[in-house]
C-alpha cells in the first residue's frame, strides 16, 4: 500500500442496504463457480492424467486387435449392418482363440465405475479433511451449489475423457479398418455415449454419496471400490448363485419355474453392470435382438413376437428396447444423488 | 491497546460508486457514540441450540456494536462456535432470533454471508492452489468482479503480510501463515461485520501484536463489527473493547474489563510495590511495614529478591489510599522504594471467578 493515495472514508450502508459492488458485479450462479474451479483441479490432477493414460493404453489394445479381425471379417457377408460399430462392441479372441479380450464396450462396463468414482470418492470429505468447508459455506453461495458443482465438474470430465476416448478410435477405426460410418451408426454411437455417461454418472453419485456419509476419504475409495468389484466382477457369480441354488429355472412345477425365472431378472437387471452392457449391446448392434436380452414383460411382450424373426432393428426399435434399462440407470443415478444431495443438506458444518 | 496512527487506512481502489451512491459518500459518517447510534450489526435475542438433550447455546442476548470489538471468551465447548455458527445461518437456531447487518441468518443466509467475513476455527485452504488463487476462489463465490478482486487480494496480502508468499502454495505454508490468510481471505469480500474463530491460535507473539493492529484499525478506520472468540485471555483484554464470558453456552457476564472486574472480582484490589531489600531481616522487615496499612489484606513477598512485591486491598475502593499510605510507611521507616503502581484487574482471575459464580448458581438452580 502506499502513504500517497489519500484514504477514503468508509461509505454508510444502511442496514439492508446492498453494497455497490454487487450491481457491477457479474451474475454468475454459485455452482458454475463451484463448478468451474473443481473442473479446474481434475483436469490438473494427477489423478486425471493417470486416468486418461491406462484408460487409453487399456482401450487401445483390444481395439488394435479387434480392427485386425473385422478387416479381414469385413468384406464377407456375416457383417452385414452397422459395421463401424462393430469397433466398438467386438471382443476379439486373441492368441489363436484361447483367449477374448473384452470388447471397448464390456471393457466400459468394467472401468466406467473406477472413472465415476475417482472423481468423486473424496468430494466432500476432502474438504472436510482440509478444513476448508466451513470456508466454502461461510460465502454467499447455497449450500447446495457445492455439491452441484462438484457433480457438473465431475461430469463434465467424465463427459471429456469418454469423448476424447471414443473418438480417437472412432478416428481410428475410419483409418485402419476404411470404413467410413453411416449417419444411423453416428447416431447409434452419440446415443451409445449418452448411455455411458449416464452409466458412469450412476457411480458419480455414488461416489458422492460415499464422500457425504463416510468422513474418511480413503475409507469412502475403498468402500467404492469394493462395491465396484462386487458389482463388475462377482455380479456374474452373485447371479448364477441365485440361478443355481435359490431359484432353479428347471423343474416339474411351471408356476414355480416362471416365478423364478422372474426373480433371477430382477436381481440382475438390479445390476447396473448388466443394464449397461444389455443397452450398449442393442444399440451399438442393430442385429440384437429382445431374446438376447432381459426386457420387462410388458415391452417384452410387444416385442417379441416380430423380433423372434431375425431381422436388423432401426434405431428406434433399438432404443425402444433398451429404454427400460436407460430410464433404470437414470433412476438409479438420481436415488444416489438425491440420498447425497438430502444427507449433505443435513450435515452439520463443523467436523 | 491503540493502534499506530501510521497504519495506512484501508483503500478502496476502484471501488467507484454509481448512482446514488455519490450523496450517500457526501454525508458525514455516522459515529458509534453519535445520536443516531445505528442499531447494532449483531444481536440475538434467546438465541437457543439444542442437540438433543445437550444444551450447546441457552438463550443467549448479545449486542454487537459497529466499531467495537467484541471478545468471546470461554473454555472448549462452552458454544462458542456454535453461537458463531448460528450468526452465519450455518446451523439453525432451535429457539430465539438472531439479527446480523438486520437480517435473519435463518431466513437469508445469502445476503448476511455477504456481507459477514468469517474465520472458521483451524482454518484450511486448497493446498495445491497458492494463497492467491484460494483468495480469487473466495472473491468469485462473492461475485466480485475481476479487477476490483485483484486489487482487493493484493490489498488484503499487504495487510496480513503475506505479499512475498501470496504466490507459493498454501501447503508450504506454516500454520500461522495459513491463520493470516484466513483473515485475509475473511477480508476479500469487504465485510461490515468480521467474525473470527480463535483468530490468533498458533500465530507467534509479534504476528499477534500485527493482527491485532489490524484489526483495530479495522474498526477503527472502516467502522466495522468484529466478534472474536478465544481463550487466550490476555489477548482478548488487549484488543477487545467489551467482553463476553460464556460458560456451558451461557453469556454469564458481558463488559468491559472494569465492568467484569465489579461484578465478579472478590473486590480486592492489587498494587505493585517495588521496595530494595538487603537481606531476610529487611524481607521481614517490609512484609510487617506493608501489612499494617489499614485496608491491607495480603502481602505477597517476591520470590526473587529485585521482583515487586504484590499487596491486595480490600473494598477495592480504598486502592488510593493505601497506595498513599505506602508512601508514608516508606517515608517514616526509611525503606528503599522504588515504585508503586496500581495493577489492571487481571482477566484470568475475573474469568475464574465467574466460570466459578456461574458453576455455583447452576448447581443451586438444578437444586
Amino acid at each position: 500500500m502506499t502513504a500517497d493515495t489519500p484514504a477514503q472514508p468508509a461509505p454508510v450502508r444502511r442496514e439492508g442496504e446492498i453494497p455497490s459492488r454487487r450491481e457491477r458485479s457479474v451474475p454468475r450462479a454459485g455452482w458454475m463457480v463451484v463448478a468451474r474451479k473443481e473442473l479446474g483441479d481434475h483436469l490438473l490432477s494427477a489423478r486425471f492424467v493417470i486416468l486418461l493414460i491406462v484408460i487409453g493404453i487399456a482401450a487401445v489394445i483390444p481395439l488394435y486387435f479387434a480392427a485386425d479381425a473385422i478387416r479381414s471379417a469385413a468384406s464377407s457377408p456375416s457383417l452385414p449392418a452397422a459395421r463401424f460399430l462393430t469397433l466398438f462392441w467386438y471382443g476379439p479372441p486373441v492368441a489363436n482363440g484361447q483367449v477374448t479380450l473384452p470388447s471397448v464396450s464390456g471393457f466400459m462396463a468394467i472401468v466406467g465405475p473406477l472413472l465415476g468414482l475417482a472423481f468423486a470418492f473424496d468430494a466432500v470429505n476432502g474438504e472436510r479433511a482440509q478444513g476448508t468447508l466451513p470456508r466454502l459455506l461461510s460465502q454467499p453461495i447455497h449450500r447446495d451449489d457445492v455439491i452441484n458443482g462438484k457433480f457438473v465438474a465431475g461430469l463434465a470430465v467424465i463427459a471429456i475423457v469418454i469423448v476424447v476416448l471414443f473418438g480417437v478410435i472412432a478416428a481410428f477405426g475410419i483409418i485402419r479398418i476404411g470404413i467410413v460410418p453411416t449417419a444411423a451408426e453416428i447416431l447409434r454411437l452419440v446415443l451409445w455415449v449418452l448411455v455411458t455417461l449416464v452409466y458412469i454418472s450412476l457411480w458419480l453419485a455414488f461416489g458422492m454419496l460415499l464422500s457425504v456419509v463416510v468422513r474418511g476419504a480413503a475409507t469412502s475409495a475403498l468402500i467404492g471400490f469394493g462395491t465396484w468389484l462386487l458389482f463388475t466382477i462377482f455380479g456374474g457369480l452373485i447371479v448364477s448363485f441365485v440361478k443355481e441354488f435359490l431359484a432353479p429355472v428347471s423343474g416339474t412345477d411351471t408356476t414355480q419355474v416362471l416365478q423364478n425365472y422372474g426373480l433371477r431378472d430382477l436381481i440382475q437387471r438390479l445390476l447396473p453392470d448388466t443394464l449397461y452392457r444389455e443397452a450398449s449391446l442393442v444399440l451399438l448392434n442393430p442385429q440384437v435382438m429382445s431374446r438376447d436380452v432381459s426386457t420387462p414383460t410388458t415391452i417384452g411382450g410387444l416385442t417379441q413376437a416380430q423380433q423372434q424373426i431375425p431381422s436388423i432393428l432401426s434405431l428406434d426399435q433399438s432404443f425402444i428396447l433398451v429404454w427400460p434399462q436407460v430410464v433404470a440407470l437414470v433412476a438409479l443415478t438420481v436415488a444416489c444423488f438425491a440420498i447425497a444431495y438430502v444427507r449433505f443438506m443435513r450435515q452439520e458444518v463443523r467436523a | 491497546m491503540t493502534a499506530p496512527s501510521s497504519r495506512p487506512t484501508r483503500k478502496r481502489i476502484g471501488r467507484t460508486r454509481s448512482g446514488t451512491g455519490a450523496e450517500q459518500d457526501a454525508r458525514p459518517r455516522r459515529t458509534v457514540e453519535g445520536a443516531d447510534r445505528p442499531r447494532a450489526p449483531i444481536r440475538t435475542r434467546g438465541l437457543t441450540k439444542m442437540y438433543g438433550e445437550l444444551v450447546a447455546v441457552d438463550h443467549l442476548d448479545l449486542e454487537v456494536q459497529s466499531g467495537e470489538i467484541f471478545g468471546l471468551l470461554g473454555q472448549n465447548g462452552a458454544g462458542k462456535t456454535t453461537t458463531i455458527l448460528m450468526l452465519l445461518g450455518l446451523t439453525e437456531p432451535t429457539e430465539g432470533q438472531a439479527r446480523v447487518v438486520g437480517l435473519d441468518p435463518a431466513r437469508r443466509p445469502l445476503e448476511v454471508k455477504r456481507r459477514v467475513g468469517y474465520l472458521p476455527d483451524s482454518v484450511g485452504f486448497y493446498g495445491d492452489l497458492s494463497g492467491r488463487q484460494n483468495l480469487r476462489y473466495t472473491a468469485q463465490l462473492n461475485r466480485i468482479e475481476r479487477d476490483l478482486a485483484e486489487a482487493t487480494i493484493d490489498e488484503v496480502l499487504e495487510q496480513v503480510g503475506l505479499t512475498a508468499r501470496g504466490d507459493d502454495p498454501t501447503e508450504t505454508y506454516s500454520r500461522g501463515m495459513l491463520q493470516r490468510l484466513g483473515i485475509a481471505d475473511a477480508l476479500v469480500k469487504d465485510p461490515d461485520v468480521l467474525i473470527l474463530d480463535e483468530p490468533t491460535t498458533s500465530i507467534d507473539p509479534l504476528g499477534v501484536a500485527e493482527i491485532l493492529t489490524l484489526l483495530r484499525a479495522l474498526v477503527r478506520d472502516r467502522g466495522m463489527a468484529i466478534l472474536l472468540s478465544s481463550h487466550l485471555l490476555n489477548q482478548v483484554q488487549s484488543v477487545c473493547d467489551r467482553i463476553g464470558i460464556f460458560a456451558a453456552g451461557r453469556l454469564i457476564g458481558q463488559g468491559t474489563t472494569p465492568e467484569l472486574s465489579q461484578r465478579f472480582g472478590e473486590d480486592t484490589a492489587h498494587i505493585e510495590v517495588g521496595i530494595q531489600t538487603d537481606d531476610d531481616t529487611g524481607v521481614a522487615r517490609v512484609r510487617e511495614v506493608l501489612a499494617a496499612i489499614p485496608g491491607v489484606v495480603e502481602v505477597t513477598t517476591p520470590s526473587r529478591p529485585l521482583d515487586p512485591w504484590i499487596v491486595g486491598v480490600r473494598p477495592a475502593g480504598d486502592e488510593t489510599r493505601v497506595r498513599r499510605s505506602i508512601l508514608a510507611a516508606a517515608a517514616s521507616t526509611g525503606l528503599d522504594l522504588t515504585s508503586v503502581r496500581p495493577l489492571p484487574p487481571s482477566l484470568e482471575e475475573i474469568y475464574r471467578r465467574a466460570v466459578e459464580k456461574a458453576a455455583h448458581g447452576h448447581a443451586r438452580d438444578v437444586r
